[in-house]
């Protein structure tokens, strides 16, 4: 069982949850963006939820499979087609040999995940398959994909068609998006209208922004206390001596454009966090198009574990679904 | 005659030119042939080129140049 790569969409790549242990090295975590749709879509075809996927962002890829397969897309609201007729997203769809998948354009959301019974069956980079396409490691020859490549595919199991994921399990961000912020160590760098500022302002999603991280625009600029240059840290304000950078940590260069890390994260540098987007909602951040009105909430460390604890609820009544 | 709208794939900032020295790929009422770019687009640190899928004449465009774009939105018209 193989997919064909008839068309790449833009940057489409093997995921699955990631390789955790390396970030010390400076190899990230990297994995699916959205990592609730990835383990949605394999539970849909029958995979261990943390099989391998295909993720598609903004455009999707056109593939063509080799045999009859089980197949789900879920992530961004994108219409999936097959042999040009439209199929539920979220949904576990029935593929025949020779038929082709392909997508309309982008109603909303950012990525979508495209699973197939069996899971895309790269070898295991690190105890991962997940692409990191600037350290050309793991996934499909360790970059995204490319009209021509030819995916192996596992042993699928016997997942039924039809299966479908209710639609308040589907979360998505709301308009604006608000990604709760847990105020980092950095803090007190900033003067206090800068710290009002910084909450207060709506800011957009800037067209750079990607898997490494997602920058912003649009708020006021950040302003700095006074301080004496601590040796080994840059001239500007917004620079500290070099740090450990953590996944959702917000730095943001110069007081300008607040950039949140994201799975492929560079692993630390020299510029202050302002703090740390909360664990349950970095897979919100995966379906932000550029240009889209986004708000940062305060939040506790107490409000953060109370937020995780209801996420991890959320994938257990996933999970339950298929029960 | 018949209008055929060139749609965005992408979202992103949409540019009439490959650089702010360069002219525009087409002018207003510029005929365009299959293939043809139009425009780029820039997302994710890069850019991608929009090209036309069909011949015709008379290109009006209804995004200007630096603005936002959405998947799916018209970004010109052709006539044919």
């Amino acid at each position: 069982m193989a997919i064909k790569v008839l068309h790449h969409g833009i940057a489409t790549s093997v995921q699955d949850l990631g390789r955790p242990g390396y970030f010390h090295l400076g190899i990230p975590i990297g994995g699916a963006m959205d990592r609730l749709a990835l383990r949605a879509a394999n539970l849909l075809v029958g995979n261990d939820e943390g099989a391998a996927c295909l993720e598609a962002v903004f455009m999707g890829p056109k593939l063509e499979f080799t045999e009859d397969t089980l197949v789900a897309v879920t992530g961004a609201d994108m219409p999936a087609l097959i042999d040009g007729a439209p199929v539920p997203g979220w949904t576990a769809v029935k593929v025949k040999a020779g038929q082709v998948l392909s997508f309309d354009f982008l109603k909303s959301g950012a990525r979508i995940i495209i699973a197939v019974s069996g899971g895309i069956d790269v070898p295991l980079a690190l105890g991962s398959r997940s692409t990191y396409p600037i350290g050309a490691l793991g996934g499909y020859k360790g970059r995204v994909l490319a009209a021509g490549d030819e995916l192996p595919v596992g042993e699928g199991s016997l997942a039924t068609e039809g299966r479908t994921i209710a639609d308040h399990l589907r979360r998505k961000p709301g308009t604006p998006a608000e990604l709760r912020v847990l105020p980092g160590l950095y803090w007190d760098r900033l003067t206090d209208a800068a710290k009002q500022n910084f909450f207060a302002d709506t800011w957009k999603v800037a067209p750079e922004a990607d898997r490494m991280g997602y920058r912003f625009r649009g708020g006021r600029k950040i302003e700095f206390v006074e301080r004496k240059q601590s040796f080994g840290a840059g001239s500007d304000p917004s620079n500290i001596v070099d740090s450990c950078y953590p996944y959702g940590s917000i730095q943001i260069p110069s007081g300008t454009e607040p950039i949140i890390l994201h799975r492929d994260a560079v692993s630390g540098g020299g510029y202050f966090m302002v703090g740390t987007v909360i664990s349950a909602d970095m897979d919100l951040i995966a379906q932000l198009q550029p240009h889209t009105p986004t708000r940062f909430v305060e939040v506790t460390m107490d409000e953060a574990l109370d937020a995780r604890k209801a996420r991890a609820a959320l994938i257990e009544e996933v999970r339950a679904t298929f029960r | 005659m018949s209008k055929i709208e060139i749609k965005s794939p992408l979202p992103g900032t949409f540019y009439r030119a490959s650089s702010p020295d360069t002219p525009p790929f087409k002018a207003d009422g510029d005929a365009v042939a299959s293939g043809d770019v139009i425009g780029v687009i820039e997302v994710m640190k890069t850019f991608h080129e929009i090209t036309a899928q069909d011949a015709g004449t008379n290109i009006t465009f209804l995004v200007d140049n630096e603005e936002p774009i959405m998947p799916g939105q018209v970004i010109a018209e052709i006539e044919q």
